[in-house]
């Protein structure tokens, strides 16, 4: 009897030592993973001479408002495309633009591949799994090639009309539709006389609302981060066009820049926005990649 | 039991419809992504430089960059793209196999119901956080962090622990690799193991009471139950993970001191970048890398779904059809036995 207790215990404490273990390890992760931009945070409260003299700090200073001051009026030194309320808007703009057209054509197609019957149905389908892997950089070449050749160079339209055509995206939400849409609901709204775009609109979109969010979270993101497709597109980098990714690789290649403090924070503003909208929704979107992940 | 106006609805033909929903979709992508993907193939059949943009010289880039016959400048631009293809294999496994092998571990710890772990959704949350920050501005941060100078934060980190020269880790062709793989580990894995422990959350709870009753060990259970059930996860994770290590971009190519850039560390798609953008515009070897990139994708894409297809599945096919054709054989034997 005894005996038996003992090998309970033991394998109770083999049990917690592993825990603890497994914590520690994973709070050094955990730090690992928030230092560098807890570093970032830091440098932008410091001020250069301070940066240069003592390298690394983990304690911020009182130089945060002067840094964000001197980084909103950086453009006023001169040769440096750093303008980050331009920044800010342009980004913004292409943003809103493309995620709302990506989701909005997204469920559309979605919702006409689930809702209808039609002969080219499997085979469109089929089209949209075979092209959800063509990388971007295979067909930029030609695509900027052809911008340039109709004018759409230095504009928005080619950054934010392709959006609508975002096959991974089709993808994710017929299979939300499949799993979640009843479709007697179609029917029933066709008995009281509502018309096919009209049921789309005030029936099918409200009810897909989850899988919508999600996405939109996503491609906010994305669009956001964007760095290829913008600095392939905007090739003449006229300063009140470009987005915050490229001024801060305009804030990198500038020597004359030597104040650390305000290089520093040129970088955290650029990723405010993005780190504010993952506090807000961190769940969701945790839980989107999760989910993301299953449906495949 | 049916109305007659829901009989009347059921009659209509509502197909026109379902086209008119997706053709959107498709009138964009054919625009926007199908004809450029034709267009690049179109301009790797022509020539290089601002001048001989419109020369038609057929498959004349792609044997420039493989085979390297030529003047000094093909036989240059040919060890270019082997170097770049180099550049991107080695950075790709330096960032994907930490990146796989730290993700399996914390997903399966994630999951271990026996281990007592406290704010899991937390841990998740902070580990997936490097993912969605502009993939620009991390290369920035790193760039400025492994500054090369004795003034910059790594360096000057390690010199007071005892260092007596500063690192290069910016030009150096190892700590500057190194420096990338970190920084995409960094950003991905929290990723990869948020899909791996969906994954692993999918297999059945029974599967893992089973084996514990039998009393398995948690390595056992690790490679009897956890991995081949999870085989199907961890390739699409390849896949996926190896198409975005193709288009490698904002890293490698932000990662370099002022505007000269790391031989070390091109890869494919920033040298796509810059033979498009740098003047004279090589936009004929431009495009044939990137069509070399295209068959290259859709390769490795098939060996990953060929060895995704389920076995078991397969050979459950082949036996339903075996037995379908005994059937038939029977049958037909009968009959003529008959």
């Amino acid at each position: 009897m005894s005996k038996n207790g003992n090998i309970k215990d033991n394998y109770a404490a083999k049990v917690r030592m592993k825990s603890i273990c497994v914590m520690v390890f994973l709070i050094l992760l955990t730090i690992l993973c928030l230092l560098p931009i807890y570093i970032l945070f830091v440098n932008t409260t410091r001020t250069s001479q301070n940066i240069i003299n003592d390298g690394l700090s983990f304690i911020p200073h009182g130089n945060f408002i002067n840094n964000i001051k001197e980084t909103i009026h950086l453009d006023e030194i001169g040769t440096i495309s750093f303008k980050a309320a331009v920044g800010y808007r342009n980004s913004a703009i292409i943003t809103v633009a493309a995620s709302f057209l990506t989701v909005f054509f997204s469920a559309m197609t979605a919702y006409g591949l689930v809702v209808y019957e039609f002969k080219a149905k499997t085979p469109a389908y089929t089209a949209i799994l075979l092209v959800m892997m063509v990388p971007v950089q295979v067909t930029s070449v030609g695509f900027v090639q052809f911008m340039n050749k109709i004018n759409l160079t230095d504009t928005y339209w080619p950054l934010i009309i392709p959006a609508a055509a975002a096959p991974a995206i089709v993808f994710y939400m017929r299979q939300y539709m499949k799993s979640s849409f009843p479709l007697d609901i179609v029917e029933a709204a066709r008995i009281d006389g509502t018309g096919e775009f009209r049921t789309f609109l005030t029936i099918g979109l409200p009810m897909m609302k989850p899988a919508l969010g999600v996405q939109a979270i996503f491609s906010v993101i994305t669009n956001w981060n964007n760095f290829y497709t913008p600095s392939m597109i905007l090739l003449s980098r006229k300063e009140k066009q470009l987005t915050m990714p490229m001024m801060v690789q305009s804030i990198l290649s500038n020597d004359k820049l030597s104040d650390m403090g305000v290089r520093y924070t040129a970088i955290f503003l650029s990723i405010v926005p993005v780190i504010v909208v993952y506090c807000v929704l961190s769940r969701a979107i945790v839980d989107g990649v999760a989910e993301g992940g299953v449906k495949e | 039991m049916r109305s007659s106006a829901q009989n009347k609805i059921r009659s209509i033909s509502y197909a026109k419809y379902g086209y008119m929903f997706i053709l959107p979709f498709f009138i964009i992508y054919f625009i926007f992504q199908l004809f450029p993907l034709f267009n690049t193939f179109k301009l790797s059949l022509y020539g290089n430089g601002d001048a001989a943009t419109n020369t038609f010289v057929g498959l004349q880039n792609f044997s420039d960059l493989i085979t390297g016959d030529g003047n000094i400048s093909v036989v240059a631009q040919h060890k270019n793209v082997i170097r770049v293809f180099q550049n991107t294999i080695i950075l790709w496994f330096g960032n994907f196999i930490p990146q796989l092998a730290l993700s399996l571990l914390l997903a399966v710890w994630f999951t271990d119901i026996n281990l007592k772990i406290k704010g899991k959704t937390f841990f998740k949350i902070v580990m997936y956080l490097p993912n969605i920050v502009t993939a620009a501005s991390v290369a920035a941060l790193f760039l400025m962090l492994f500054s090369k100078t004795k003034y910059g934060p790594i360096n000057s980190l390690l010199m007071d622990l005892g260092m007596e020269k500063p690192i290069d880790f910016v030009r150096d062709k190892w700590n500057s690799r190194f420096v990338i793989m970190f920084a995409q580990t960094w950003m991905w894995f929290g990723n990869t193991m948020i899909m791996l422990m969906a994954a692993i959350m999918g297999i059945s709870p029974s599967l893992f009471e089973a084996a514990d009753i039998d009393g398995a060990n948690s390595r056992q259970v690790f490679t009897r139950i956890t991995v081949p059930l999870l085989r199907p996860m961890v390739i699409y994770v390849m896949i996926t993970s190896m198409i975005g290590g193709l288009q490698m971009w904002d890293i490698p190519y932000l990662y370099k001191e002022g505007t000269t850039y790391n031989r070390n560390t091109e890869t494919i798609a920033v040298y796509i970048y810059n033979h498009f953008h740098n003047v004279p515009h090589n936009y004929g070897y431009s495009a044939a890398a990137s069509v070399i990139l295209f068959f290259v994708t859709a390769i490795l894409g098939s060996i990953c779904f060929i060895m995704n297809v389920d076995k078991d599945a397969v050979a459950r096919k082949k036996q339903i059809k075996e037995a379908k054709k005994q059937m038939k054989m029977q049958r037909k034997s009968s009959f003529g036995g008959f």
